[in-house]
């Protein structure tokens, strides 16, 4: 996966710090704060944090999903050359599913229950395409054998509940595919999933983004499924991406605490019976009322009262690596140092290889 | 690319024919409702009094409107009158059937009409949210405050007697207890994902109704509907009962139930007769409507 030339090339997906506050509750909550992304045409970015991170409402803002009334959007938000959030409502429905479309993570609730997956495609493609019904449906069927259903011309009038899970995210990636778009936003998609499951899902996105030089925005908090399928890793923390750059760098060199503390958090296979589950001590913060310093420091191992002064700026590793820490140093060292470490790190790498 | 190119693809015509074979909704709905022994005989019993509130001239035996001073009160089985006679000498058998008539028109058209406009309230009211559900919904909850029977008879009582009133005031009764139901199943619908997952594929907030909403919606909204027409006979029938429905001499079961009582104690089994087609009609409507909500689960 050599994706340094491509990207190179104008990015497809570019947000300029982006800030999202919903005034729906007493205070208004900041989920986003200052986000900076780019994704490049036929790249796949992995969006990695905990809940509440953020990852999945910057995510629903390149759609623009979020309840109008009640989120402010600020920043600049640029797919395939439009600016999504001058959009107007007649020009953002056409965008919708045409530019950009979503992936969701369950399937069975993302799906309408009363009509079949094949109405629900022929339906979708109608929306943005003067095309007779019969013609949708076959494209509706070429799409079922592009995600690999068997008998696809008989899973078309199959309604949700009677696939299975597995199936059903094919077909709602197929549904995701049925007008053709530029850029495939994913919200966990193989969260729902069983472990089997998610591994053909994560390839099939990747086969998909090859052939159809999709560009895919990925969220999950699941670093393993991360790995199989970017080339990029962004891991936000508290609305801002505190780490980013290419998987394997990320991976062999993280240089944000956080990173490293959800490194080290992972379950691998082989653990022994009784061994305590790593964990990132204490909370993460309140979003309504976010620190002066860096959002991480109270949970941070390496802190230092200049963390609690103000954030951080983003310091440049080289290679499009950067992370917005202080002590970017003190973390490499710990990696140096962790035998723990380097050994969650070459299990890591012979996934990617 | 290259894999799919290669895949041997049907010839497109076979696919036209395809979307027409495939099988619709309400297709499957019936055929469940064929296997469910309780729809089967509860629709056999709504058909057959339809078939004879549509067909009663042809099938009446005799003359409903017929008086015999001589023949008042007759037993069941009195010669030449099968179910007896009423307080006036007329066949019980013909009235009970041309009361069919009335009687399920009464009970089907206010809630037809009330389908109609609570679901238009319910699913706005439900959809929309906000400033716009605040107001209906609390206008809706002062009339959902009155029992529907003190309602149905004081706008009946207001408008005054006749069939149009009653209809229009069973019809006021309805709307707001399904416009409730309609705002409760919109609300659910549309917070799900698919209902999000569309937005997010370029759907505008109409075609969001009209696909999404209504199709998740009108399924519960006509069961519960169906659920009402029973009640909507009871309804008409007190309404006639009491003078504020159907006017004498026409035949209608609640109409016949109330002149009839006074020979309560001499015949009491031909004035029940009545009672015994509202309660037949309407437990026939709550068992079907039982059926139907079980079988429109896409997921049973």
């Amino acid at each position: 996966m050599n994706t340094a030339s491509r990207a190179d090339s104008a990015p497809i997906v570019s947000v300029r710090d982006l800030r999202v506050t919903f005034n729906g509750g007493k205070k208004p909550v900041s989920a986003v704060n200052g986000v900076d992304l780019s994704v490049a045409r036929g790249e796949t970015v992995a969006l990695i944090g905990e809940s509440g991170s953020g990852k999945s409402v910057t995510l629903r803002s390149l759609l623009r999903l979020h309840p109008e009334r009640r989120t402010r959007i600020e920043g600049r938000i640029e797919v395939a050359g439009e600016d999504v959030l001058a959009l107007g409502s007649r020009a953002l429905a056409d965008y919708r599913g045409r530019v950009a479309s979503m992936i969701f993570q369950e399937p069975l609730l993302a799906l309408d229950p009363v009509y079949t997956v094949g109405q629900q495609i022929v339906e979708s493609i109608r929306r943005h395409e003067r095309i007779s019904p019969a013609e949708a449906r076959k494209r509706a069927l070429e799409l079922f054998e592009r995600v690999r259903i068997p008998s696809p011309e008989r899973r078309l009038d199959a309604y949700p509940h009677e696939m299975s899970g597995g199936m059903r995210q094919r077909a709602m990636i197929a549904l995701a595919l049925a007008c053709r778009p530029q850029v495939l936003l994913a919200d966990e998609p193989t969260t729902a999933l069983d472990a089997t499951v998610q591994i053909q899902i994560l390839l099939l996105l990747r086969e998909l983004q090859r052939e159809l030089g999709l560009a895919i925005v990925f969220v999950t908090h699941d670093m393993g499924a991360a790995v199989e399928v970017a080339d990029r890793f962004a891991v936000m923390y508290a609305g801002r991406i505190v780490e980013e750059g290419p998987t394997r760098e990320v991976i062999r060199n993280p240089r944000h605490p956080y990173t490293l503390a959800l490194m080290q958090a992972r379950a691998d296979g082989a653990m022994e019976k009784g061994a305590r589950l790593a964990s990132i001590p204490g909370a993460p913060p309140d979003l309504a009322q976010l620190p002066t310093g860096c959002a991480f420091a109270e949970r941070c191992t390496f802190v230092q009262p200049a963390c609690l002064q103000s954030r951080p700026e983003a310091v440049e590793l080289g290679g499009g690596h950067r992370a917005r820490c202080l002590r970017t140093d003190a973390t490499a060292q710990a990696v140096a140092q962790s035998a723990r470490a380097t050994a969650n790190t070459s299990i890591l790498l012979t996934e990617t290889a | 690319m290259n894999t799919t190119a290669s895949l041997p693809l049907p010839q497109p015509r076979t696919k036209v024919e395809a979307i027409e074979r495939s099988p619709g909704f309400w297709s499957g709905v019936l055929a469940k409702l064929m296997r469910d022994p309780v729809a089967l005989g509860a629709g056999a019993v709504l058909l057959a009094l339809i078939v004879m509130a549509i067909f009663a001239n042809q099938l009446l035996p005799a003359d409903p409107y017929a008086t015999s001073m001589f023949k008042r009160l007759k037993p069941i089985g009195f010669e030449g009158y099968p179910l007896g006679a009423d307080e006036l000498g007329r066949d019980m058998l013909s009235r009970l059937m041309l009361g069919t008539r009335l009687s399920l028109f009464m009970g089907i058209t206010p809630v037809l009409i009330a389908f109609v406009i609570g679901s238009a309230i319910g699913i706005l009211a439900g959809y929309a949210g906000g400033l716009v559900n605040t107001l209906i919904m609390r206008t809706i909850d002062i009339l959902y405050a009155f029992p529907s029977v003190l309602l149905a008879i004081a706008l009946s009582g207001a408008l005054g007697a006749g069939i149009g009133n009653a209809l229009l005031s069973l019809t006021i009764v309805f709307i707001p207890q399904i416009a409730r139901v309609a705002e409760s199943v919109t609300t659910q619908v549309r917070g799900r994902d698919y209902v999000e997952a569309a937005r997010a594929s370029g759907a505008g907030p109409f075609t969001i109704v009209r696909v999404h909403v209504l199709g998740n919606v009108l399924g519960p909204i006509f069961v519960f509907a169906t659920s009402l027409i029973a009640v909507s006979m009871i309804l008409a029938s007190g309404l006639s009962f009491l003078g504020l429905g159907v006017r004498p001499p026409e035949p209608e079961w609640g109409l016949m139930l109330n002149t009839l009582r006074t020979a309560i104690y001499s015949q009491p089994l031909v004035a029940a007769l009545p009672g015994v087609m509202i309660f037949i009609t309407s437990i026939s409507f709550n068992l079907l409507s039982d059926s139907l909500r079980s079988a429109m689960d896409v997921k049973s």
